[in-house]
C-alpha cells in the first residue's frame, strides 16, 4: 500500500511537471511582450530592453523555464508582472473565495446528483424517472454562463430571492453554488440511477428482502453504499471540468476567485499569474484524482489496489 | 442494420426523434441561411436602435428583436447556426481523429509506446480544460478555424481514453487471436477487424462531442475570445449583449435557448446511438 | 443660490464650467466614513509603478509630489513646493520645500527626499512606467542605461531647497512635478518593504493607509498631521473590492455604498438617466480622453493620403456615440476640448460617405479594398469596430476584425507592418498630464514610431516635430497661450495627413450617494481621476 501511494505520488509530481512545462511553453510563444506593456507609453526602447532583461525575458527559453522550476521548488511562483505582488499572495487572498464556491458547489451537485439518481432507481420507468433523465440531460447540455445569466436574471433581478452577484456571506454563495450543482449533477444521477439499479437486482439484496427487512431499510443499509462508490472517482475526474465551469461562473457572479484572477492576468499577459493560477488548478485536480483512487478501495473491499 | 432502420428505430423515442427534429432544422438552418433569414445579419439597422442606443424588444419589423447594434437578432441567430455547426464539426472531427489514432496505436501496440501516449491522456486531463482553451484562444489569434483547433486539444483526450479500452478489450478477443496465428498482417488485423469494431463507440462520441464542442464554442465566444464579429455566433451574440441582459433579457434568452436544445439534441441522440449501437451496454438501463 | 439650482446650472453648462476655477463649496463638514466599492483588487499603490485609472487618484491621496492641481481643474498649483524659480535660461528649477511637512510615519520630509524619489523612478531597477517622463532631466540617460543611480541634474542646496537642472528649456516640466510618478517617497521605508512597498505605502498625503485586505478592502485613514490644513474632510474611506459594479449600484441604491467607483455599467446608464432619483447623484464630466482609429501611414494603401482622408469621411461618429448610448462626444481632431491648444474653429473631416467614395476612386481604389482593424475583445470595443466596420464596408473597404486580448493589440500597433488600423478603446486612456504635448510625443511625434512604440499609425513628420520641440521650449510664463497656439497648429497640421480619425471624446459618468458633498467636479476630476478623494466631504 505504501509502495503504491508513493508510486502514484510520485506519479502526480511527473504530471505537474509536465503541466508546467507546457503550460510555460504557450505562454512563451505569445506574441505580445510583457516588458513593452509594464514600460508604459512614455518608455525608450532602451527602457523596454533593460526591464526585459529584469525580467529575465531575454534568456532562451530552457533557461527561463528552468529558473522558474528552480524557484517552483523553494515555493516561490514568482511575482505579478502588473501588480509587483508575490503569485502566492495574489492565490492565496483568493483561494478561499474559490474553494469556498469549490466545495459548495460540488456538494450542491452531489446531493442533487445523487438524490435525483436514487428516485429516478426506485421510480425506474415512471414519467417521473423520465422525467428526471431528461432534467439530468437539460443540466449537462447547458453551458455555464448562460445557467448563471438566466438565474441571475430570475432569481436575483426578478424574484429577489438572492443578491445580484456578491461575495460575502452564505445568503450570496447559494446562486452560483446551485448553478454549478445543477450543472454538474447530470451525470452523477444518471450513474448513480444506473448503479441503483444494479444494486437492486444483486442476489444479498434480494436475501434481504426475503429476511423480511423493510424496504427503506434495505435501500439505505445495502443498496445505497454501493450504488455511491462509482461516485467517488468520478468526482476526481469531474474536478477538471468543475474548475472550467467555476472560472465562467466567478466571472458572471463577480465571485473573487482564482477564476477571476486568471481572466484578468491573461487579458494583460501576466505570464507568473497565468502560470502560478494554472498550476493550482492542476494540482487540485492531480489531488483530488489520487485522494479519489485511494478511497475507493477503502471503501469498496472488492477492489485490490496491487492489481490495478 | 441500415441507417433508415437505424434511425427508425431510433425514432421509437420521442425525445430522440425530436432531437433529430432539432439537428435536421440547425443543419437546415445553416445550408439555407441566406433564403431563410428575413435580413443580412450584419446590417446594422438606423432604426434598429433607439434614440438612446438601446435595442429593440421583438416586434413586427425585427421578429426577435435587435442587438447592441441594431442588427436583427432572428437573422444573426440564424447564420449563427452555420458556426456553431461548422465548428462542431470541424473540432469534433480532429478530436475524433487525434483520438482514435492515439487510442488504437496504444491499446494496439501496447509497450513503452501505448504507455507513453496513455500518459500524455493523464497529462491533458491534469490541465483545466477551460483555463486551457481560453489562454490558447487568447494568445493565438482568433479565428474559426483556431477556436474549432483549440477546442479539438481540449477534446480529444476522452475519446484517446475511451478507444484505447475498446482496443484493448477487442484485441484480446478470441477472433483476433485466431487471425493472429493464421497469419493475418496487422493491416489485415486493424483494417478489417478493429475498425469495424471500433465504428460504434466512435459514431456515440462523435455524437456526443458534437454537443461539448456547441457547449465549449459558445463558452469561448462568450467570453470574447471565440469566433471574430462581425460573424455571428450564438455564444458571441451573447458576449456582445451581456450588459444588457438585466434589461434586454430577449438577446440572452433566444440565443442560449437555442445553444441547450442543439447541444441537447446531439447528447440525447448520442444517448440512444449507444444504447443501439454498444453491444457492451446491451440489456443494461 | 440654492444648492439645487447651482447644479442644474452646473450640469447645463458642464463642458465650459467644469475647468473653470473651483468654487469652494457652501459647507463643507469634517467626519464620516464612507465606503467605495471597486470590481479589480488594486494593482499597486506604489507611485512610481502604479499607472491605471482606478489607483491613480488614490495614490494622490496618500503622497504628494511638489507640483498637483486645483481640486476639480486641470490648473497647477504648489503642492509641496512652497515656491519655485525658474534661472534665465529656462534649464533650472529651483523649488523650496514647505518646512515640517511630515512623512507618515513621523519623519519630516527633505530636498533629499525629493532627490531619491526622483532617482528611485528613473531607475530601471525599479521598472517604472514613467521613467521615461524625467528624461528632460540632466544625466537622466545615464542613469536610465544603468550607469549610475543619480541624476546629475538633481541637486540638493540645503534640507529646504531642491534645484533641478533640465537639458533644454521645457515648459511641460511642471506637469511632469505633478504626476503620481514624481511623488516623494521616504528612502527608509522604500527599502524596509522593497518591492511590497506597493503593498505598504508611506507618503506625506491626505490619507494613510491602515489596512489592505487582497481581494477584498483597503482602508484609508485621514492623516492628522496633513500639511493643508482643513483638508481631507472625511476620517476612513473603506474601498471594497471585487464588487460586481451592477451589485455596487443595487447597494448604492440602498445607501451600502457612497460611491460606485466603476461607474455605470450601460444597461443601468440609460434606467438611472431616465430616474428622477438619481438625477441629482449621476454626475458626468469630461476627460481628457479621445478614442481613435489609427491608420498605418505606411502600409498601402494606407499610405496614400486620399485613402486615409476618405476613411476619415466615412465613419459616422454620431452613430458610433449613439451606440455607446451618448456618454462620450464625437471628435474632429486628436486633442479634447478641455485641452490647451484644442481648436474649436477646425471642422475637420465631415461625415460624407459619397465623397469618401469620390476620393477612394480618385486614389485608385475604385473597388475598395481588403484591411485589418484590430481591436481589445472586452466590451464595448469589439461592437464600436463593428461599426466603423459597416461605415467602411459602405465605401467598399472590407476591414476585418481583429479583436485580441489588450497585450496582443499593442504588441501589434509596434509591429511597423503589423497593424492597418488599431481602434484606441480601452487602451490609451486619457493624457497623463493636461498639456498637448502629451498627445504627441508618444501616440503621434517619431519618437513613439518605434518598434514596440505607441505611435501606432507610425506617422512622422519631422517638421511637426521640430515645431512641437519649440512650443515645448515655451517655458516662461508670459509664453503660454503663444505656447498652445503653436501645439493646436501642429494637431491641425497633422490632421492634413490625417494618420488618425478622431471619433469621440469619452465622458466619464459615476454616481454617488445621495449623503454625499462636494462640487459635481470632484467626483469626476480631470486630474485625481476617478474620484478626488481629498475634497468630497459628508453631508
Amino acid at each position: 500500500m505504501t509502495i503504491y501511494i508513493l508510486r502514484r505520488l510520485a506519479y502526480a509530481i511527473l504530471i505537474l511537471l509536465g503541466v508546467s512545462f507546457i503550460t510555460y511553453l504557450l505562454l512563451y510563444l505569445i506574441p505580445a511582450d510583457p516588458a513593452r506593456q509594464l514600460a508604459g507609453r512614455s518608455a525608450t526602447p532602451e527602457t523596454i530592453a533593460n526591464i526585459r532583461a529584469q525580467l529575465g525575458l531575454d534568456l532562451p527559453f530552457y533557461q527561463q523555464y528552468f529558473q522558474y522550476l528552480m524557484n517552483l521548488l523553494q515555493g516561490d511562483l514568482g511575482r505579478s508582472y502588473i501588480q509587483r505582488t508575490e503569485v502566492s499572495a495574489l492565490i492565496g487572498s483568493r483561494l478561499s473565495a474559490s474553494s469556498q464556491l469549490l466545495v459548495w458547489g460540488i456538494g450542491f451537485e452531489l446531493l442533487i446528483g445523487i438524490s435525483l439518481g436514487v428516485l429516478a432507481a426506485l421510480k425506474r420507468n415512471t414519467a417521473l424517472d423520465r422525467g428526471l433523465m431528461a432534467f439530468s440531460f437539460v443540466g449537462v447540455s447547458s453551458p455555464h454562463f448562460i445557467a448563471s445569466m438566466l438565474f441571475l436574471y430570475l432569481f436575483a433581478v426578478h424574484l429577489e430571492w438572492f443578491p445580484l452577484g456578491g461575495y460575502g456571506t452564505t445568503h450570496h454563495i447559494l446562486l452560483p453554488a446551485i448553478t454549478l450543482g445543477i450543472l454538474g449533477s447530470g451525470w452523477y444521477s444518471r450513474m448513480v440511477r444506473s448503479s441503483m439499479i444494479e444494486a437492486l437486482q444483486q442476489d444479498f439484496i434480494r436475501t434481504a428482502h426475503s429476511k423480511g427487512l423493510t424496504r427503506v431499510r434495505v435501500i439505505f443499509r445495502h443498496v445505497l453504499p454501493n450504488a455511491i462508490i462509482p461516485v467517488i472517482p468520478m468526482v476526481g475526474i469531474d474536478i477538471g471540468i468543475f474548475i472550467g465551469g467555476l472560472v465562467v461562473v466567478e466571472s458572471v457572479f463577480g465571485w473573487p476567485g482564482l477564476g477571476q484572477l486568471a481572466w484578468q492576468a491573461i487579458q494583460r499577459v501576466d505570464i507568473p499569474v497565468i502560470v502560478g493560477v494554472t498550476m493550482v488548478s492542476a494540482v487540485v485536480i492531480v489531488l483530488a484524482n489520487l485522494i479519489a483512487d485511494l478511497l475507493v478501495p477503502l471503501v469498496d473491499p472488492r477492489i485490490n489496489l496491487e492489481k490495478s | 442494420m441500415s441507417a433508415l432502420q437505424l434511425i427508425k428505430k431510433l425514432c421509437r423515442h420521442k425525445s430522440v426523434a425530436f432531437s433529430l427534429f432539432v439537428i435536421v432544422s440547425v443543419v437546415f438552418a445553416s445550408l439555407f441561411a441566406s433564403w431563410i433569414a428575413p435580413y443580412d445579419p450584419n446590417k446594422q439597422f438606423f432604426e434598429g436602435l433607439t434614440m438612446e442606443g438601446a435595442p429593440l424588444p421583438p416586434n413586427s419589423t425585427f421578429l426577435l428583436g435587435t442587438d447592441l447594434l441594431g442588427r436583427d437578432l432572428l437573422s444573426r441567430l440564424i447564420y449563427g447556426a452555420q458556426t456553431s455547426l461548422i465548428i462542431g464539426i470541424v473540432a469534433n472531427g480532429i478530436a475524433i481523429l487525434i483520438g482514435t489514432l492515439v487510442g488504437v496505436t496504444a491499446g494496439f501496440l501496447r509497450g513503452w509506446v501505448g504507455n507513453v501516449l496513455m500518459r500524455m491522456t493523464d497529462l491533458m486531463m491534469a490541465f483545466p480544460a477551460l483555463l486551457l482553451a481560453i489562454a490558447l484562444a487568447a494568445i493565438l489569434e482568433p479565428s474559426l478555424w483556431i477556436v474549432a483547433l483549440v477546442i479539438a486539444m481540449v477534446n480529444w483526450v476522452q475519446v484517446a481514453r475511451v478507444i484505447y479500452s475498446e482496443t484493448i478489450a477487442i484485441s484480446s478477443r478470441e477472433f483476433i487471436a485466431v487471425e493472429r496465428t493464421l497469419g493475418a498482417s496487422t493491416r489485415r488485423i486493424l483494417f478489417s477487424h478493429l475498425l469495424p469494431h471500433l465504428l460504434p463507440t466512435i459514431m456515440v462520441w462523435a455524437t456526443l462531442g458534437i454537443s461539448t464542442t456547441v457547449l465549449l464554442e459558445a463558452t469561448l465566444s462568450f467570453l470574447g475570445v471565440g469566433v471574430q464579429p462581425p460573424t455571428p455566433s450564438w455564444g458571441n451574440i451573447i458576449f456582445e449583449s451581456q450588459t444588457y441582459f438585466t434589461s434586454a433579457v430577449w438577446l440572452v434568452l433566444f440565443p442560449g435557448t437555442l445553444i441547450v436544445l442543439l447541444s441537447l439534441s446531439f447528447n440525447l441522440v448520442g444517448d440512444a446511438l449507444r444504447d443501439e449501437l454498444d453491444p457492451s451496454l446491451k440489456g443494461r438501463d | 443660490m440654492t444648492l439645487k439650482t447651482r447644479k442644474s446650472l452646473f450640469t447645463s453648462a458642464i463642458a465650459s464650467l467644469m475647468f473653470a476655477a473651483y468654487v469652494q463649496a457652501a459647507e463643507p463638514k469634517n467626519g464620516g466614513d464612507i465606503i467605495v466599492t471597486y470590481q479589480n483588487d488594486v494593482a499597486t499603490l506604489d507611485p512610481a509603478i502604479g499607472y491605471d485609472w482606478q489607483n491613480w487618484s488614490m495614490i494622490k491621496s496618500l503622497f504628494d509630489g511638489l507640483m498637483d492641481y486645483d481640486p476639480g481643474t486641470t490648473e497647477l498649483r504648489l503642492d509641496l513646493a512652497e515656491s519655485y524659480k525658474l534661472s534665465e535660461d529656462g534649464k533650472t528649477y529651483t523649488f523650496k520645500l514647505r518646512p515640517g511637512v511630515k512623512f507618515h510615519n513621523g519623519r519630516e520630509m527633505k530636498a533629499a527626499d525629493v532627490k531619491y524619489s526622483l532617482e528611485r523612478t528613473s531607475n530601471p531597477n525599479t521598472k517604472s512606467p514613467g521613467a521615461g517622463f524625467f528624461s528632460p532631466i540632466v544625466g537622466y540617460d545615464a542613469v536610465s542605461q544603468g550607469e549610475t543611480t543619480e541624476l546629475e541634474g538633481v541637486k540638493v542646496v540645503d534640507d529646504y531647497t531642491v534645484s533641478i537642472e533640465l537639458t533644454a528649456p521645457n515648459a511641460t516640466f511642471l506637469h511632469v512635478m505633478g504626476l503620481n510618478f514624481a511623488s516623494i517617497v521616504p528612502k527608509e521605508e522604500v527599502e524596509k518593504y522593497g518591492e511590497d512597498f506597493g503593498k505598504n505605502p508611506v507618503g506625506t498625503g491626505a490619507y494613510e493607509l491602515t489596512d489592505w485586505t487582497l481581494g477584498q478592502k483597503l482602508v484609508f485613514e485621514k492623516n492628522p498631521e496633513y500639511f493643508r490644513s482643513g483638508v481631507p474632510y472625511i476620517d476612513t474611506i473603506t474601498f471594497e473590492v471585487g464588487q460586481e459594479p451592477l451589485v455596487a449600484l443595487q447597494r448604492l441604491e440602498r445607501d451600502e455604498v457612497d460611491i460606485a467607483g466603476d461607474g455605470i455599467p450601460p444597461a443601468k446608464y440609460l434606467q438611472f438617466k431616465n430616474d428622477p432619483r438619481f438625477q441629482d447623484l449621476m454626475v458626468t464630466g469630461d476627460q481628457l480622453h479621445t478614442g481613435y482609429l489609427t491608420l498605418n501611414v505606411t502600409m498601402p494603401p494606407l499610405d496614400n493620403l486620399k485613402v486615409r482622408k476618405a476613411i476619415n469621411m466615412a465613419i459616422n461618429k454620431d452613430r458610433i456615440v449613439r451606440i455607446i448610448n451618448g456618454r462620450a462626444t464625437p471628435a474632429n481632431q486628436p486633442l479634447p476640448p478641455a485641452m490647451p491648444g484644442y481648436d474649436s474653429d477646425y471642422e475637420g473631416y465631415k461625415f460624407d460617405p459619397e465623397g469618401a467614395k469620390a476620393l477612394l476612386a480618385e486614389a485608385g481604389f475604385a473597388d475598395g479594398f481588403e484591411t485589418e482593424l484590430f481591436v481589445m475583445n472586452t466590451d464595448p470595443q469589439p461592437r464600436i469596430a463593428q461599426a466603423m466596420q459597416q461605415d467602411l464596408a459602405n465605401i467598399g473597404i472590407t476591414a476585418n476584425i481583429k479583436s485580441l486580448a489588450q497585450a496582443n493589440v499593442i504588441a501589434a500597433g509596434g509591429v511597423q507592418d503589423q497593424a492597418p488600423m488599431v481602434w484606441s478603446g480601452g487602451m490609451a486612456w486619457i493624457a497623463d498630464f493636461p498639456d498637448p504635448s502629451n498627445f504627441w510625443g508618444p501616440i503621434l511625434g517619431c519618437d513613439g514610431a518605434v518598434p514596440g512604440g505607441w505611435n501606432w499609425a507610425w506617422y512622422c513628420n519631422e517638421e511637426l516635430d521640430a515645431k512641437g520641440a519649440k512650443a515645448d521650449a515655451m517655458a516662461a510664463a508670459d509664453q503660454q497661450e503663444a505656447r498652445s497656439e503653436l501645439w493646436g497648429e501642429v494637431f491641425t497640421q497633422a490632421m492634413a495627413d490625417a494618420p488618425w480619425v478622431p471619433i469621440f471624446n469619452e465622458q466619464r459618468v459615476t454616481v454617488h450617494s445621495k449623503r454625499m458633498g462636494g462640487e459635481d467636479a470632484l467626483y469626476v476630476d480631470p486630474v485625481h481621476v476617478p474620484v478626488n478623494y481629498d475634497y468630497i466631504w459628508v453631508k
